[in-house]
């Protein structure tokens, strides 16, 4: 447990450290949040009703494009494969590394969501279900992208395959994140339904992930 | 199965299969096509219902490939079986190809039933996401050179793929759906018994078709292996004697 907690801390210290970890994710989630007004105009009505939508696609986007960095620097350095082959299962370093990467990306996604679910708008009451469902949501997403990440970890350039790779495997939890966030914003009837099947797909994704990623990984190194 | 893991038997054994396998595909193909045409005629959509024999067979066989490709990438991880990851990976772009196909006849059927080329209609949406996935199944075996890592890595992209399916299918359907439900059921189907003999035989025949091209495209890639490895060996002997030449220059 000792070793995990510590590489836990190296890998965030690393992320905050090193510049442009979060601060690519967080420029991208409010350049495309902010253009979005301009694109489908300035009607409050009109964003208000897109607006879990929007947050949803923008936060998929900015946790897929950052999915490279996940094993990147520790690729070149050589300690990727230190940290495989010495000390704990592969699969448990695998998972310390996505519960890290969720910690330095998609945590501060989520800080600056309300001002930014704000400015689109967000029905009264929402915000509370949003920041609920997309921390359960991009966790789910932070595992796959981590799937995409280690199967294209020797090639240079990854990022389009990966999102053709792994934008599939998003669907799902966009649907069910979407729908997890309006059903409890407007407190339809069962309003929980969605956020369990969002939930048991995050739980899934968590378990397939560290395993798919060891073998592929196995295989790249 | 294992036999044929020899690429040299496989040639030869294929070369004996493929005529028959060509026979049969165009002999149910002909049928086929002609119970088509004497099938009757929807009430509602008239000659237009005819797109559904091609329409069904190929969305049956986009589904079916994915799959077969991951059990023959399977076959591949775990017994180091060459020729299974050759299928597996010669398989995709046809899977790809009927994926298009059902998705190029939906629309064309969508246009005059529904009034719109594309609706976001749960299955439609579902062999848009599964073409999606083949598409980066095949930027998979293009981008990683050395074939041995490339397999192995394809298979867990099968995997994983193959464990999404039934989960993206559940989802879109949550998330719209106005096609008409599944009308080929185990449990007595609702169509006229002619149409079903003609839409069976064409699920037959597209079955053969895949089966041929596989074999035939299996075939190309063994071919063009050899053909690769021969140049190799020529551009060998070629340096070879050059450096013998410019040895012997050097002696005199």
């Amino acid at each position: 447990m000792k070793p995990l907690l510590a590489l836990l801390r190296r890998d965030i210290n690393l992320f905050f450290r090193s510049g442009g970890g979060a601060g690519q994710a967080i420029g991208f989630y409010l350049v495309v949040i902010i253009l979005f007004p301009f694109g489908v105009g300035p009607d409050i009505n009109l964003l208000a009703r897109i607006s879990i939508g929007v947050l949803w696609v923008v936060l998929l986007l900015a946790i897929l494009l950052s999915a490279e960095r996940i094993f990147a620097d520790d690729l070149e350095d050589g300690s990727l494969t230190l940290l495989l082959t010495a000390g704990p299962l592969p699969e448990l370093v695998i998972l310390v590394k996505l519960i890290a990467h969720w910690v330095s990306i998609a945590l501060p996604l989520l800080l600056i969501t309300p001002f930014l679910a704000l400015m689109l708008n967000l029905p009264a009451g929402g915000l509370i279900p949003l920041i609920i469902c997309m921390s359960i949501g991009s966790l789910g997403l932070c595992a796959l992208a981590t799937i995409g990440a280690s199967i294209l970890v020797s090639i240079r350039r990854a990022n389009q395959i990966i999102s053709l790779l792994i934008l599939p495997l998003y669907i799902p939890i966009l649907i069910f994140g979407v729908s997890a966030t309006s059903d409890m914003t407007y407190q339809v009837e069962k309003p929980y339904t969605s956020l369990l099947i969002l939930l048991g797909i995050t739980l899934i994704s968590l378990i397939i992930a560290p395993f798919a990623s060891a073998q592929a990984l196995k295989a790249n190194l | 199965m294992f036999g044929l893991a020899n690429p040299t038997k496989f040639m030869r054994f294929s070369s004996l299969l493929l005529p028959y396998l060509v026979i049969i595909t165009l002999g149910l193909l002909g049928f086929g096509l002609y119970a088509v045409f004497n099938a009757p005629e929807d009430v509602l959509q008239g000659s237009l219902s005819r797109i559904l024999y091609v329409h069904a067979p190929s969305a049956y066989l986009a589904q079916a490939i994915y799959v077969f490709m991951a059990l023959a990438n399977f076959t591949g991880f775990i017994w180091r079986h060459p020729l299974a990851d050759m299928a597996a990976k010669n398989a995709a772009p046809i899977g790809a190809v009927f994926a298009l196909l059902t998705l190029i006849t939906g629309m064309l059927w969508g246009k005059p039933a529904w009034g719109t080329w594309w609706v976001w209609d749960a299955r439609l949406t579902a062999v848009l996401v599964l073409f999606i996935m083949y598409l980066g199944y095949i930027a998979i075996w293009q981008v990683i050179e050395d074939q041995v890592k490339a397999a192995r890595v394809a298979t867990i992209v099968a995997a994983v793929g193959l464990i999404n399916i039934p989960i993206i299918k559940f989802s879109v359907e949550w998330w719209n759906t106005l096609h008409q439900p599944a009308s080929l059921t185990t449990s007595g189907s609702s169509i006229h018994p002619t149409m079903l003999t003609a839409l069976l035989v064409m699920f037959a025949a597209f079955t053969f078709m895949f089966t041929t091209l596989l074999f035939i495209s299996v075939r190309t890639e063994i071919t063009r292996r050899r053909a690769r490895a021969l140049e190799m060996r020529i551009l060998q002997q070629n340096i070879a004697k050059t450096n013998s030449a410019l040895k012997n220059s050097e002696a005199e």
